[in-house]
């Protein structure tokens, strides 16, 4: 019999540790047929972030070094500025990319370093236990913004995306979901040109993934997909918003 | 040996090179040198000094607060240097910024018209270099012939053109100490 | 290769560290240290298979390193006193990774912003740890130009034997001066094979990841149980000082980098007198010189610790002399400089 499902071979066989309906794993998937299809994966270098996917280095079977709190962008400019000819992505959360590690991630995008970023953003931290992220949207409640996240007070949710690509170094960055199959699929794509826009040497690409959090938005997987669809691609519209012609 | 020289005056007056020169023809001679320069915001523009040893032994304390000579290129540099020069010490003065006269009377004196010379040569920069002639023929503290030296090494490309200039204005300057 | 070059400090530590052959360097500039990090990139940019990159920050330079030495080469960073603080959480990271590094600090005045001024008021910082968590640098404390180019070589060399970051802990003084140095042949030293931690890509073998964390405590426990052994070994195997005087002295001075210097000038000053003042000079601040300190406490009843801090290395002499004698210090905060002559009197104090 053909086989036509199987695990792709940038993942290990350790099962993922995330919550039942989590985006995570999807998004890992997606990375890791993108390696196979491009036949990277052994010559690939990846950054886990701190944060809920601060175990991908036991799920990415490529090597793997894990950065401190929101410096992923800088540690992978150390490698590939050792090594260029190696693939070399940071996968991170809103919370590393866009809090605590937003100076490096906006000035790895200027100097158009050539990596590629993944960039999981589900409005919230997880691995603390459901804290406000920079990209919590206006009256979402969390830990830390019990009545509502006020704008007045606690601003409004970074975009991420839009602000990278004013940077004439970024070469593709682009925002996408995976809530629905048409968008997974779409969401592949996208990942596809970030590494292409790498192995061309081209400069910065960032993969912005609209993700759930169903644990921490106390919803169920399906109702949580439900509430990206309603609430964060309103805000966080998706598409690219730049690609390597515009940069040519 | 050994020589402890502080070189002041107003930032921009060239005394980090006549220091770099010094320290430089030191070590051509096969003695230990050691050059320290005040730094922070008066390398700005303010005032500024640094610090030559010349020693045939190995230089503990690289920080002088009695120096055995004394550069000064500018007014103030003569009032805040002049009491700490030891004794038989040697002060040597740009007469052309500095109007009054040396109040030690336990030291050598030696006053430069440095900004005329080096005006008459058609190059105010080289004041600098008049001076550290009168004071490397006065002191002997390195050969005149191993700062042209120096010179050779360090101004190359299109700075070599300064070469000669920078040699006439040490040589006026040393030409000024009556042997 | 032998010819004597006039260096400043700063300078002569990037070209040591370039013909120890690094050829990585990321940083930021302050002073009193930038000339070394222009330096590194008037020469870096130019060469081929190296990089130097002015990053953001300090953080995103120590993090810049992290990756850079996982995939196992020789790398630098350095900095000046509130820059090394901004690093700190970047070395506890990296020790714990157990991964090799050079960071260097002409230290300044502080604490906070501090001046711009010769300090060794990091001492604390530089030994006992300075980020996270139960960790030591190797702590390498020059005193000359030479001895910048000595130690920055052996920086590397130590970082690579033990798999653990080495600090230059010089100050403003010594990057600023210029003397003459030498780029001397150095024997060749075997270093350990890394080939079986760096991150190469997998190409022919299982994916190896580097992290600095593991959340079971058994398994972390036993992770500092093995750093802590290194520690051991280090000070059993790597300690070096200088002991100038030691025979007769009435009283030691304990004192490193540009303040032992400073302490020579005193101990002739003292000699002219009839006084027979003695040096320890660590070389090496961690492992710390604690056997000789030790030794010499036996026979001489009097120490004087002279520091350009208010007292931190003095809390370690105190250890090493356990109770054995007079432990008295000296010392001057804020970017001053001591002079020979006040050392003689404060030393004169205790005779």
């Amino acid at each position: 019999m053909k086989k036509v499902f199987g695990r792709p071979e940038s993942l290990t066989e350790v099962p993922f540790t995330y919550c039942p309906g989590c985006h995570h794993g999807i998004a890992h998937r997606l990375v890791a047929e993108v390696l196979d299809e491009f036949k990277v994966r052994e010559n690939t270098i990846g950054v886990c972030p701190v944060g809920c996917s601060v175990f991908a280095y036991l799920f990415f079977n490529v090597d793997m070094i894990c950065a401190a709190h929101g410096r992923a962008p800088a540690t992978a400019t150390g490698i590939k500025r050792v090594k260029p000819d190696s693939i070399v992505f940071t996968y991170q959360g809103d919370g590393d990319l866009a809090s605590i590690g937003t100076a490096e991630i906006v000035h790895a995008a200027n100097r158009g370093e050539n990596i590629t970023v993944i960039f999981i953003n589900n409005a919230i931290y997880g691995m603390t236990g459901g804290q406000m992220a920079p990209t919590t949207l206006v009256g979402q409640v969390t830990q830390t913004s019990p009545y509502g996240r006020d704008p007045k007070t606690m601003g409004y949710p970074i975009k991420m995306a839009e602000m990278l690509s004013t940077l004439k170094r970024a070469a593709y960055i682009s925002r996408v979901a995976l809530n629905k199959p048409a968008n997974i699929i779409k969401a592949k794509k996208s990942i596809k040109k970030a590494f292409q826009v790498q192995l061309d040497k081209k400069g910065f690409s960032m993969v912005e993934i609209l993700s759930t959090c169903p644990t921490n938005w106390g919803l169920s997987p399906i109702e949580a997909s439900k509430w990206l669809e309603e609430n964060m691609i309103p805000y966080f519209p998706l598409g690219e918003f730049r690609t390597p012609e515009e940069v040519a | 040996m050994l020589e402890e020289v502080i070189i002041a005056g107003f930032g921009g007056q060239g005394l980090m090179l006549m220091g770099r020169l010094l320290a430089y023809a030191g070590m051509l001679e096969g003695e230990k040198v050691a050059w320290m320069p005040s730094y922070g915001p008066e390398m700005r523009g303010g005032t500024a000094n640094c610090t030559v040893i010349i020693s045939s032994e190995e230089i503990a304390s690289p920080v002088v607060h009695y120096p055995k000579s004394v550069i000064a290129m500018n007014g103030p540099s003569l009032d805040k240097f002049e009491e700490t020069v030891q004794k038989d010490g040697l002060i040597v003065v740009n007469s052309s910024l500095v109007e009054r006269e040396v109040n030690r009377n336990d030291v050598a004196v030696v006053r430069v018209p440095a900004n005329d010379i080096a005006n008459k040569l058609g190059n105010l920069k080289v004041a600098n270099m008049v001076v550290l002639g009168a004071y490397v023929k006065k002191s002997g503290v390195v050969k005149l012939e191993t700062i042209f030296k120096v010179l050779e090494k360090t101004l190359t490309g299109p700075k070599q053109k300064l070469i000669d200039i920078n040699k006439e204005a040490l040589k006026q300057g040393a030409e000024l100490v009556i042997e | 290769m032998g010819e004597k070059m006039l260096m400043k400090g700063n300078e002569a530590i990037g070209e040591a560290a370039i013909r120890a052959g690094c050829r990585y360097y990321f940083g930021y500039p302050i002073t009193p240290q930038s000339e070394l990090t222009a330096y590194m990139a008037k020469k870096l940019l130019k060469m081929k298979d190296a990089a130097f990159v002015q990053a953001e920050s300090e953080i995103a330079a120590i993090n810049m390193v992290y990756g850079a030495a996982s995939t196992g080469v020789r790398v630098m960073t350095s900095s000046s006193s509130p820059g090394i603080s901004l690093k700190q959480e970047g070395i506890s990271y990296i020790t714990c990774s157990e991964i090799p590094c050079v960071v260097v600090n002409m230290q300044r005045g502080g604490p906070g912003l501090g001046d711009i001024q010769p300090a060794q008021s990091d001492y604390f910082q530089a030994v006992k740890g300075g980020g996270h968590g139960d960790y030591h640098l190797i702590v390498l404390a020059p005193s000359s130009v030479q001895e910048l180019v000595d130690l920055t070589m052996d920086a590397f060399d130590l970082a690579d034997k033990y798999t653990n970051p080495a600090m230059i802990l010089g100050d403003g003084l010594l990057g600023q001066m210029m003397e003459a140095v030498e780029f001397k042949e150095r024997p060749k030293v075997e270093l350990p094979d890394k080939s079986g931690w760096n991150l190469t890509g997998c190409k022919g073998r299982e994916h190896r990841y580097v992290v600095s964390f593991d959340l079971d405590p058994n398994i972390l426990e036993k992770w500092n149980l093995n750093i802590n052994e290194k520690y051991k070994k280090l000070k059993e195997k790597e300690v070096r000082y200088e002991a100038v005087n030691l025979e007769n002295a009435d009283l030691v001075i304990v004192a490193y980098g540009t303040v032992a210097r400073i302490a020579k000038t005193t101990i002739q000053m003292a000699k002219k007198e009839g006084i027979n003042i003695g040096l320890i000079r660590p070389i090496t601040l961690f492992p710390f010189p604690e056997k000789i300190i030790a030794s010499t406490a036996v026979k001489t009843k009097k120490f004087l610790t002279v520091e350009m801090s208010l007292g931190q290395m003095v809390e370690d002499v105190k250890l090493a002399v356990n109770g054995k004698a007079e432990v008295n210090f000296y010392g001057r905060a804020g970017g001053i400089i001591p002079s020979p002559e006040e050392i003689l009197k404060e030393a004169k104090k205790y005779l």
